[in-house]
């Protein structure tokens, strides 16, 4: 689009950020918080944070859907792919730690485990290759859900099945929202998640909490701007919703993809690596789809994980408690080449997104 | 994971349609989830098409920096007023 040069316009980047020191000077400390991973990366690429009053801390959250999938679900995976079912799964999984040992490794002990785009490519394998059984690994928040829904809703062919691990953001914020000693003064809420399920489920962050919640995008400005927003809420002393993505997600959300998602999955609680488990977070399939829910079909549930190894401190960056470089681990025994924790794996990870900005310790 | 990367589409064939991501190449994705036309500009995300994005949109989120910014100016000005 034409327009697109005008979301990076420096001269509107610098008039926003006077603006935020001038209502900042105001304030005492505030901490907002968002749950995404692009917007960690926006925010850590073009260096938000160096362009923010001392007093205003950004904090990201729980917004990486691969380093929240706790290591049972991981373990699940593995289980499958080790009977010898082609386990499909995104690019970012296949490197996240379970208990003992990643879907990496048991490929490297010769399961057969296929990174693929999306689920339409793990769907279109299994039509090909009808003598071998296929399981897509599927993880993911609100964004990634419909897509499955889209394939679950095909029916597509009997040596297909689907090992669901969605988790849903709300009732995350809610948690984070929750914990006092977090402190948290708004919330960036997710572009992407939003232009599926609307504005709606954010409701209850002004409201119930006096919490200014802003869905934003992911263009530098639209942080800038949505720190502003929330700065100007707090100003006002007035908590509410506001969107400031508008060109993108609209107030209704995704309609079509949340019908589908109402037929295909039911709400369960959900387990969280780090987190644990938290109420109504979580998607599994219908009773009128489980004959494509994998767990069922194959007879695999591991219950409990190893989530957390010794010395990380994934658990306490996933929801923002500290930062990367406050873990002894990170950029020392932990980098992007030998992860210890889910973090530092996913290109979403906080402190995989940070070890892009900070050298590697001297040993 | 939860990105996602506007394009605009140049052929549908059902739930299928031909995108092009800005650099002249052509990708299929599924656009089950949305209502998009040939020369609208979606939202993909893993291969699926999860909104469209139209121009007017755009502008309208220019439009309310603008407003923004000139709200907070116009605040400052009667301040000092």
């Amino acid at each position: 689009m034409v327009e697109k040069l005008r979301f990076r316009d420096a001269t509107l980047a610098k008039r926003v950020v006077e603006k935020i020191h001038k209502l900042a000077s105001k304030q005492r400390t505030v901490k907002i918080c968002h749950v995404c991973g692009t917007h960690e990366w926006t925010i850590t690429h073009y260096g938000l944070r160096s362009l923010l009053p001392a007093n205003v801390e950004v904090i990201a959250g729980p917004g990486c859907p691969v380093c929240i999938v706790p290591a049972s679900e991981i373990d699940e995976a593995i289980q499958l792919a080790l009977k010898g079912i082609v386990v499909t799964c995104f690019g970012d999984v296949l490197r996240v730690p379970g208990s003992k040992m990643s879907l990496l490794d048991a490929k490297a002990e010769g399961a057969d485990v296929r990174v693929v785009y999306g689920v339409g490519d793990a769907v279109k394998m299994a039509e090909k290759e009808p003598d071998k059984q296929f399981v897509f690994f599927a993880i993911g928040f609100e964004t990634t859900a419909p897509s499955t829904a889209v394939e679950v809703v095909k029916k597509p062919p009997e040596n297909m099945s689907f090992l669901v691990s969605h988790r849903l953001i709300p009732p995350a914020m809610k948690l984070l929202v929750e914990m006092k000693d977090l402190s948290l003064n708004g919330f960036i809420a997710p572009g992407h998640v939003s232009t599926i399920i609307g504005l709606k489920p954010y409701e209850v962050f002004p409201r119930l909490y006096n919490m200014p919640t802003v869905v934003a995008g992911f263009e530098p400005l639209d942080i800038l701007f949505g720190v502003y927003m929330i700065l100007r809420q707090l100003k006002e002393g007035k908590s509410r919703l506001e969107n400031e993505y508008v060109r993108a997600v609209l107030p209704e959300g995704n309609v079509k993809a949340q019908k589908l998602m109402r037929k295909v999955f039911e709400v369960e609680n959900g387990k969280w690596r780090g987190l644990g488990t938290i109420p109504n977070s979580a998607f599994k399939l219908r009773s009128s789809y489980e004959t494509y829910d994998s767990r069922l079909k194959y007879g695999v549930k591991i219950e409990h994980g190893v989530d957390v190894r010794p010395g990380c401190k994934c658990h306490l960056v996933i929801i923002g408690k500290i930062k990367p470089t406050e873990c002894p681990l990170f950029m020392k025994a932990c980098t992007p080449q030998n992860p210890v924790g889910p973090c530092m794996v996913s290109m979403e990870g906080t402190c995989r997104i940070w070890a892009r900005t900070t050298r590697r310790a001297e040993s | 994971m939860c990105l996602a990367i506007p394009a605009k589409i140049v052929n549908i064939k059902g739930d299928s349609a031909q995108v092009d991501f800005g650099g002249g190449v052509l990708r299929e994705v599924n656009v089950a989830l949305v209502d998009a036309k040939i020369g609208e500009y979606v939202l993909v995300h893993a291969g699926y098409a999860i909104q469209v994005l139209s121009e007017e949109e755009a502008q309208e989120t220019l439009r309310l920096w603008s407003e923004v910014l000139e709200a907070a100016e116009a605040e400052i000005a009667s301040m000092k007023t």
